[in-house]
C-alpha cells in the first residue's frame, strides 16, 4: 500500500523516534533550574518577600548570586522557583501586560490581577511552564500574598514558601510566625526561613535577597545577608615590626649593619672583640 | 530527593472530604481544610468552599488547578447572568453552568480533561434549598445529600445510617461536622478543620470548626480536656 505524503497534516515520526530513544536511555539536554528556597510573609504594614540566590544546572551551581525576586509592578513583586527561563518569561510577560493595563486605565495595579494572569497562563500550559511563584504586593485594599503552582492553582495565606527548600523554610515559619509582626521581626523571620533552605537544601544556597512592599513603596534589599562569603588566599605576607620577639640584642656589629633596615629595629652596641681561634 | 521531583511534576490535590446536605428551608455545605502534594500538606487552612453567587456555593475536590479554573469560569458567567436578570440566580442554573464546563472538557484518557469532583448547593426563592452532586465526568444529580472526595468513601455507611428527613438547621450542621470529622480521622489526605457554609432565605453564614470543638471518636485524644488540663482519651462516640 502506498501512503500519500503530499496530503498535508501533521507528521509524528519524530515523536516516535524520541520515545524510542528515551526508552533506550538517551537523555535530552537539561534546562537551567532554580532549585530554590523562596518565601513571603504578611507583616503589620505590608509584605516581606525573600529568596536565596543559587541557580543550578543538574548538580552544578550555574550562578552563585542570581536574582529571583522579579518585578511585576512598582507595588507588586514575585519570587520565582522552577525553570529559570520560565519564571523570567512568565513574570516578564505579566509585568508588560500590567504596565499596559495601568496606562490604559490610569489606575495602579492590583495583586489579584497579576495572580489571575499568572494562573490562567500556567493552567493553559498544563504544568509544562515550570514556574512556582510567591506573589506579593500592596494595593488599594492592602497587602496580599499568594502562592502560584506550575499547574495553575493558587493559595492565599499569611505566610508561604515555595521551591525545593520550601519544607525547611515552612518549618521555620510554622514555629516562628506571629500575626502583626514589626518589620524588623518579619525581615529576620524570612531571612531565617531562607537560610534554612540555604543550609539544608542542596538546590538552594549563597545569599539572602529580601523585598519589602508596603504603602510607602518597595525596598529591594539585594544580598541582605551573605552567610556564605568566600575567603580568598593572600598573595603574600606582611608582618608589622615587632611581630617576632627579640631574645638577644647583642650582635656582631659588622654583621648587623650590613643588613639595610634592620639596624633601625635593633639597638646595636659593640660587643667584646672575638677571640682568635687557636688550632692546637 | 523524590519529593523534590514530585513537587515539580505533581499538582496540588484537594484530596478531600466534601459534603452537602439539604434541610427544610436551606442547605449546609462543608469541607475539611487540607490540600496536599504527595506526602506534603501545602495548605492546612484552605477554603474549598467557593462562592459562585450570593446564594450558591461550590465545594471542590479533585485537582486544585482544575477545580479553581471551573469555579473562576462559572463565577464569570454567573456575574454576567446576575447583571442580566437583576436578582440572585437559581441554584440549578449555576450548577448547570459548572456541569457543562466539566462535561465539555472531559478527557478520554487518564490525565487528560478536567479532574473535578464537586458539590454545588444553594438556596433560591423558586425551589428553596438544593444540593447537586457533580462527580467526575460531568454528571449532575439533584440529591438530598451528597458527599465526594477521597474521604467520602469512609462515610457512606454513616450517611446512609444517620441521615434523616426533616432535620433542623442546627441538627444538619452537627450532622455535617460529624461526617467530615469521621472522614478526617480515617483518610490521610483529609484533615485540619471543618468549614461550613449554611444558606437559607436570609443569606449565607460561614462557620469554622476547630479541632477543639469537635467531638473525639473512639481512642482519640480529647483536645477539649487536654486544653483545660484534665487530659483524657475518649472511649466512644
Amino acid at each position: 500500500m502506498v501512503i500519500p505524503t503530499e496530503d498535508g497534516g501533521f507528521n509524528f515520526d519524530l515523536c516516535k523516534r524520541n520515545a524510542f530513544l528515551g526508552q533506550q536511555g538517551v537523555k535530552g539536554p537539561s534546562v537551567l533550574k532554580t532549585g530554590t528556597t523562596i518565601a513571603g510573609v504578611i507583616y503589620k504594614d505590608g509584605i516581606v518577600l525573600g529568596a536565596d540566590t543559587r541557580s543550578t544546572n543538574g548538580d552544578t551551581v550555574a550562578d552563585k548570586n542570581c536574582e529571583k525576586i522579579h518585578y511585576i509592578a512598582p507595588n507588586i513583586w514575585c519570587c520565582g522557583a522552577g525553570t529559570a527561563a520560565d519564571t523570567e518569561a512568565v513574570t516578564g510577560m505579566v509585568s508588560s501586560a500590567m504596565e499596559l493595563h495601568r496606562l490604559a486605565t490610569n489606575r495602579s495595579s492590583r495583586v489579584i490581577t497579576a495572580m489571575t494572569m499568572l494562573k490562567q497562563h500556567l493552567f493553559k500550559y498544563q504544568g509544562h511552564v515550570s514556574a512556582a511563584l510567591v506573589l506579593g504586593g500592596y494595593d488599594h485594599s492592602g497587602p496580599h500574598l499568594h502562592s502560584v503552582y506550575p499547574h495553575g492553582s493558587t493559595d492565599t495565606l499569611p505566610f508561604v514558601t515555595m521551591g525545593s527548600g520550601s519544607l525547611a523554610a515552612m518549618a521555620v515559619f510554622e514555629s516562628g510566625y506571629k500575626e502583626n509582626m514589626e518589620l524588623e521581626d518579619a525581615k529576620i523571620l524570612v531571612a531565617r526561613a531562607i537560610e534554612a533552605g540555604i543550609f539544608n537544601d542542596l538546590g538552594s544556597g549563597s545569599n539572602v535577597d529580601l523585598c519589602i512592599i508596603n504603602k510607602d513603596g518597595k525596598d529591594y534589599l539585594r544580598n541582605w545577608k551573605c552567610p556564605n562569603e568566600r575567603t580568598y588566599r593572600h598573595a603574600g605576607f606582611t608582618f608589622p615590626p615587632g611581630t617576632t620577639p627579640l631574645i638577644k640584642k647583642n650582635m656582631n656589629t659588622a654583621y648587623c649593619t650590613s643588613l639595610p633596615g634592620l639596624s633601625a629595629l635593633v639597638e646595636v652596641s659593640d660587643g667584646p672583640e672575638p677571640e682568635s681561634m687557636e688550632l692546637a | 530527593m523524590d519529593f523534590i521531583r514530585n513537587n515539580q511534576s505533581q499538582s496540588p490535590d484537594t484530596g478531600t472530604t466534601i459534603i452537602g446536605v439539604a434541610y427544610e428551608g436551606g442547605i449546609v455545605i462543608g469541607c475539611d481544610t487540607r490540600v496536599s502534594i504527595g506526602n506534603y500538606i501545602n495548605n492546612r487552612t484552605s477554603d474549598k468552599i467557593t462562592p459562585l453567587a450570593e446564594n450558591v456555593f461550590l465545594a471542590r475536590s479533585g485537582s486544585a488547578p482544575d477545580t479553581q479554573l471551573v469555579a473562576d469560569y462559572v463565577r464569570h458567567l454567573v456575574h454576567q447572568h446576575v447583571m442580566e436578570i437583576g436578582r440572585d440566580p437559581d441554584v440549578k442554573t449555576v450548577a448547570n453552568l459548572a456541569m457543562q464546563i466539566v462535561y465539555n472538557n472531559k478527557g478520554v484518557n487518564h490525565g487528560q480533561g478536567l479532574c473535578a469532583a464537586m458539590v454545588c448547593a444553594g438556596w433560591d426563592k423558586h425551589n428553596g434549598g438544593q444540593v447537586f452532586a457533580m462527580p467526575i465526568g460531568g454528571t449532575l444529580l439533584p440529591v438530598p445529600w451528597a458527599i465526594d472526595g477521597s474521604g467520602s468513601t469512609f462515610i457512606w455507611g454513616f450517611m446512609d445510617a444517620e441521615y434523616r428527613e426533616g432535620m433542623t438547621r442546627a441538627e444538619t450542621e452537627v450532622f455535617c461536622i460529624k461526617a467530615i470529622s469521621l472522614a478526617m480521622a480515617r483518610d490521610a489526605s483529609s484533615g485540619g478543620m471543618v468549614r461550613l457554609v449554611t444558606v437559607d432565605k436570609d443569606g449565607a453564614t460561614r462557620r469554622l470548626v476547630t479541632h477543639e470543638e469537635m467531638e473525639p471518636f473512639y481512642e482519640e485524644l480529647d483536645l477539649r480536656k487536654v486544653r483545660d488540663g484534665s487530659g483524657g482519651v475518649a472511649l466512644g462516640i
